[in-house]
């Protein structure tokens, strides 16, 4: 594999979960992608503490006790400025994602709402 | 963009620990034969209330999430749920293992309330038979006791944390079922020649064909079952386990113990791999700092088992099981999947046999133990069984001495009433 996912892996912290061998993919990164809305605002779970690493963010949801992984600082950028944007889409670009790349950010972003690491608001 | 995987990644460490056990006290109300800590009797020199703080003050400083709160019976501290009330008022939460001896209905009620504190049951038979022979008389009666009381405050999703013995392991079916039964999660993971371990790994420890039987449960499980990513040595029978399947001692887990020495994980309670005291500089800066943990995130070659085709799925296995049952660090698990860590250690029984008729006391043993000198209440392998005596070599002396501060029942003072 050439580049390494931007997206987010999930870790149950006490047994590490869907994370393939790998450890660089979502297990089904086919699957939420289509269902993510770039288009309407979104925002961090206030249950959601954000960890920079040298590597992106480990993420942490205390309501879920899940963990996740932002695999690089694009990514982390993105998701700690989603609710100053009035989209997903907004955030990444503002993020410096080209539209060319924007499909793989709009499934990291899938896989952290499908775990409710972020949440949907109200569009302003 | 970097073409490493998350593991490769976390082989060299992060700034702060994923997940830190941290022993609070070695006092327990229970002597299992198989404590990984060698728990019974508390610790004169048990961190305060005002040191523990601290060190959660410093946990929230480096964003460590929680902290999986153990011991001995961490309840058992009067300060107990002080310092879990610290902790998640600072942001930093709380999974602690207990036997369920201070759930009660009000605890539990508490419990229930709180998104931040996570509570592990331990549980090692689904019998009590099964559990009492290896957790004393009436420790199952005192863990379902406190599974009730938690299902009954609304307390869902709390776990059930099994060891997989020889004797429980034909019992997964009906350790999930009792989950199912109290909206509770199971989790299993690996038994563990650490502590008391050591002296009934022999007889505890999971036959080749129960080995197989586990994985096959736990590939058919998935997600359902947590495993603390514990058992990574069986990934050789081919799919990987869900987790990291990495050792992750020194590099994202280890072990703070209730004197505040560092070990590289709670499985390695030995000088071998003992950080640092966080008494001398805090907890960050043996995190950080530790030649012993900047060893541990450099590369391993894999030693004897770099040839093998599996190596790239169980990394060789378990480093605190290896070095307890005398196989070195670089060579196979003694529960290898391919029978190479059975072979390596009959291999060493015969080589020691040849020169000095060593028996295990060759072994390493753990660096501290704080087991009861006398008879506990319902305490396992009494009249049964001869089990090897443990043989203490460290800190404590082997004869008991005269009634010290730490000798004293870990639960006085603190019953219910005052009745004795």
């Amino acid at each position: 594999m050439s580049t390494d996912p931007p997206g987010a892996a999930l870790l149950n912290p006490v047994r590490a979960a869907p994370l393939n061998p790998a450890g660089a993919a979502p297990l089904n990164p086919a699957g939420p992608a289509h269902a993510f809305d770039l288009d309407r605002p979104w925002r961090l779970d206030e249950r959601v503490a954000v960890r920079p690493e040298p590597f992106g963010a480990l993420l942490y949801h205390f309501g879920t006790r899940r963990l996740s992984f932002l695999k690089n600082t694009t990514m982390l950028a993105v998701v700690r400025s989603l609710a100053e944007h009035p989209s997903a889409r907004a955030a990444c670009t503002a993020a410096g994602v080209q539209p060319g790349g924007m499909a793989a950010y709009q499934r990291g972003l899938a896989v952290l709402a499908e775990s409710h690491m972020i949440t949907p608001q109200a569009a302003a | 963009m970097s073409t490493q995987t998350l593991v490769e990644l976390f082989e060299r460490g992060l700034d702060a620990p994923i997940c830190l056990t941290w022993e609070l006290t070695y006092a327990c109300n229970l002597a299992c034969v198989h404590c990984l800590s060698s728990s019974g009797r508390r610790d004169p020199g048990e961190l305060s209330t005002a040191e523990c703080k601290a060190v959660i003050d410093t946990l929230e400083r480096m964003q460590v999430f929680y902290v999986n709160i153990g011991g001995g019976e961490p309840t058992v501290r009067p300060d107990f749920w002080e310092l879990v009330d610290y902790a998640t008022a600072h942001r930093v939460g709380v999974k602690f293992s207990t036997n369920g001896v201070r759930i009660d209905e009000a605890v539990a009620r508490k419990l229930a309330a709180s998104d931040y504190v996570d509570v592990q049951i331990s549980l090692d038979g689904a019998t009590a038979e099964v559990n009492d022979a290896v957790r004393g008389q009436g420790s199952h009666a005192m863990a379902i006791r406190a599974m009730e009381h938690l299902a009954a405050a609304g307390f869902t999703g709390f776990k059930i944390s099994v060891v997989v013995t020889r004797q429980n392991a034909g019992q997964l079916d009906e350790f999930k079922a009792l989950a199912d039964r109290y909206g509770a999660q199971l989790r299993l993971t690996r038994l563990r020649p650490s502590g008391r371990g050591a002296d009934v790994w022999d007889e505890l420890h999971p036959t080749a064909a129960q080995q197989r039987q586990l994985y096959d449960w736990l590939c058919a499980h998935g997600e359902q079952v947590l495993t603390g990513d514990s058992f990574f040595h069986l990934a050789a029978y081919g799919e990987a386990l869900p987790g990291l399947n990495m050792c992750g001692a020194g590099r994202v887990v280890c072990l703070i113990d209730p004197v505040g020495d560092v070990y590289a994980c709670p499985f390695a309670i030995h000088e071998n791999f003992l950080a640092g005291n966080i008494r001398a500089g805090g907890f960050e800066a043996v995190w950080r700092d530790s030649p012993l943990f900047a060893e541990l995130r450099g590369p391993s070659a894999g030693g004897a088992c770099a040839s093998c085709q599996f190596y790239d799925s169980c990394r060789g296995g378990c480093m605190a099981a290896k070095f307890f049952t005398g196989l070195p660090l670089d060579g196979p698990d003694p529960e290898c999947v391919r029978g190479f860590g059975e072979q390596a250690r009959a291999e060493r029984a015969l080589a020691e046999q040849a020169l000095a008729g060593a028996d295990r006391t060759a072994l390493p043993r753990p660096g501290v133990d704080h087991s009861h000198h006398g008879p506990v209440r319902g305490q396992p392998g009494r009249g049964q069984a001869a089990r090897p005596v443990p043989v203490t070599i460290g800190r404590r002396p082997v004869a008991a001495p005269p009634d010290r501060a730490c000798d004293v029942n870990p639960l006085a003072g603190f019953a219910a009433g005052g009745a004795g």
